[in-house]
């Protein structure tokens, strides 16, 4: 242990460090360092619509390059609480997209945003994965249950759904979806 | 002092007498009352559960100047454990009554209430004491305590903490019948930051199974919540502590449960599972506020080597107690090692930079693609703010940062862990 008290007088130290309140969060802090590291894929993106400064919205744009989803361009909305790394990002797809794992809302079926997140992982494993569920939708565990189950019964069909929508738009299952080529 | 019917009989026993297990250079005196009554200053940080036990045994144990800050008021469900309140408390300031009982029942305690929020205080304003305590029930908050506390840590030349720069720490937490106390010297024991993995996640269920294969109550209250809200109240914002709002999420969940054929949702349990509430157990509190302020006496005094550095409680199955030394993460954003540089404030950007490559103190020969920082203003990033942030580096750096004494963070995949760098300007 040290001796805090050796000196019993309170040491007045000059006034060093600029003095006023905190300037970030250290969520904040833990943001600078994933997004100095950042390594996009070819066709990914970033804009930060608040500016350089201001870290903690942002939007991803998700173009694949290969698979059922190729040709389209999906659009991620990050909202990182200040308590990030303990807590994952908040996660929604702005652009509607027929997917088994993705509902009509935008909200997005990938474990590591809720039950499988650690402070370990990143602003970069989110969009790993968020690049996976393009390449990989997973129909054992639906969002969107009636794209799972066209995916599961007539995956022909499913892909010429998800094509047409993508690159005219299409009405699939009473829901609009408007084109969003890349 | 005046030796009020001997009550500081048995803590003199502890800090006037010699000892085999006192801490390094503990000065046995008598001295010491005097000193814990008049000249140390100790803030509390939280007025519920932890903290009336905290201001309840710090003011016991000598302690005689404290501050005690929550932004709450109080609530009739805080009665059972809260102990300094009572029911024509209810809808008060917290620590303003706590303090006010605390001085009732204490004699020569100064106990000062600040009913704010810890965000409207500034550094100077803890910079102040000597201690600070924390009773707190989120992690948000002892973030914000910890980047305080840290804030004030200055390192040497070689990158050693400067010791008397160190603002410690002490930290109480409960959650039903486990809780802990922990002990942060920053730069010396991990901060909260270091260790952050120590905090339990929030249990989260997947979004899938709440949308198709819910088995329990809690899957059906989670889906109302956070699927069915927002699809049906099409922008209203959910808020927890409106009654109409809770109702309806009881009631959807209701009806979503018996669809699938569960039981056992409640309104009860609905208000639990969506605002994450454990219930509060009384004696857990006692149990970690009374070894957080021994831990205070110890850190004041030297009068026992102290605890190293964190002591987990469970009192599940009988008492159980175990205290674990962890380590400091050399990676930590928040108490990494930090460094003073000197530089002109005409230098540009570039050339902080290039002084920083070849500073051998600073760890330079290291960086490959450094990336600044100056607290929320991003100066040179690598990846995708690259090109938006080149510009600045034909900037001056006083143009760039607050001033003298700015903190600058240096992010690079070259070093073990983030560095700080105080920027000290000289003329050149």
């Amino acid at each position: 242990m040290i001796k805090l008290f050796s000196v019993k007088e309170k040491q007045q130290k000059e006034a060093a460090a600029a003095h006023g309140k905190l300037k970030q969060s250290p969520g904040e802090l833990r943001l600078q360092k994933d997004i100095s590291e950042l390594n996009l894929a070819k066709g990914t993106t970033i804009i930060f619509p608040q500016g350089k400064d201001k870290l903690l919205n942002f939007e991803i744009t998700i173009r694949p390059d290969e698979g059922l989803y190729k040709g389209g361009a999906f659009v991620f909305s990050f909202n990182v609480p200040t308590s990030y790394p303990h807590d994952a990002p908040k996660v929604k797809c702005k652009t509607r997209v027929y997917h088994p794992n993705i509902d009509l809302e935008g909200n997005v079926c990938l474990n590591i945003l809720r039950e499988d997140w650690k402070p370990v992982l990143s602003t970069n494993s989110i969009i790993y994965g968020l690049q996976f569920l393009f390449l990989d939708p997973n129909p054992d565990d639906p969002l969107n249950k009636d794209a799972a189950q066209m995916l599961q019964n007539d995956a022909r069909s499913f892909e010429h759904s998800v094509r047409t929508s993508i690159s005219r738009g299409a009405h699939i299952g009473g829901s609009y979806f408007p084109p969003c080529k890349a | 002092m005046e030796d009020l019917d001997g009550r500081w009989r048995d803590l003199n026993r502890l800090l006037a007498r010699p000892g085999n297990i006192v801490g390094p250079g503990f000065e046995p005196q008598d001295e010491w009352i005097e000193f814990l009554q008049h000249q140390v200053r100790v803030l509390c940080v939280g007025a519920g559960g932890l903290g009336c036990e905290l201001l309840k045994d710090l003011a016991l144990s000598g302690f005689g100047n404290i501050d005690v800050i929550d932004l709450d008021t109080i609530d009739v469900s805080n009665l059972n454990r809260q102990f300094l309140f009572r029911m024509k408390d209810v809808g008060k300031s917290k620590a303003k009554v706590a303090a006010e009982r605390v001085m009732e029942r204490v004699q020569g305690v100064t106990v000062t209430p600040h009913f704010c929020r810890i965000e409207e205080k500034d550094r100077d304003f803890y910079e102040e004491f000597h201690l600070i305590l924390l009773g707190l029930d989120s992690l948000e908050a002892r973030r914000y305590m910890n980047q305080i506390a840290c804030s004030f840590l200055e390192f040497d030349e070689d990158g050693k903490p400067d010791l008397s720069t160190i603002k410690p720490m002490i930290d109480g937490g409960t959650e039903g019948l486990k809780g802990h106390a922990r002990v942060i010297l920053p730069g010396i024991t991990p901060c909260f930051d270091c260790t952050l993995w120590l905090f339990p996640p929030q249990t989260k269920f997947p979004l899938c199974t709440l949308a198709e294969t819910p088995r329990s109550p809690a899957h059906c209250i989670e889906y109302v919540h956070l699927i069915q809200w927002p699809q049906e109240k099409g922008g209203e914002e959910f808020d927890s502590d409106d009654d109409t709002h809770m109702q309806w999420v009881y009631q959807q969940a209701l009806k979503r449960a018996q669809q699938y054929g569960i039981q056992g949702v409640t309104l009860q349990l609905t208000q639990g599972v969506v605002k994450n509430i454990i219930p509060a157990i009384a004696s857990t509190n006692a149990v970690v506020a009374a070894a957080c302020t021994l831990e205070a006496l110890k850190l004041v005094t030297l009068c026992s080597t102290g605890m190293n550095n964190y002591m987990m409680y469970v009192g599940t199955d009988g008492i159980y107690t175990h205290t674990a030394q962890y380590e400091r993460d050399t990676q930590c954003l928040v108490c990494g090692a930090g460094v003073p540089m000197q530089v002109s404030p005409t230098a540009t950007l570039q050339e902080v930079i290039d002084t920083l490559k070849e500073s051998p103190a600073l760890g330079g020969r290291h960086l490959r693609r450094p990336s600044i920082s100056s607290g929320s203003s991003n100066l040179y990033m690598h990846g995708p703010l690259e090109e938006s942030t080149r510009p600045n580096l034909r900037k001056t750096i006083s143009s760039l940062v607050d001033g003298d004494g700015s903190i600058l963070q240096v992010n690079d995949p070259g070093l073990a862990g983030p560095m700080r760098v105080s920027l000290q300007f000289r003329q050149s």
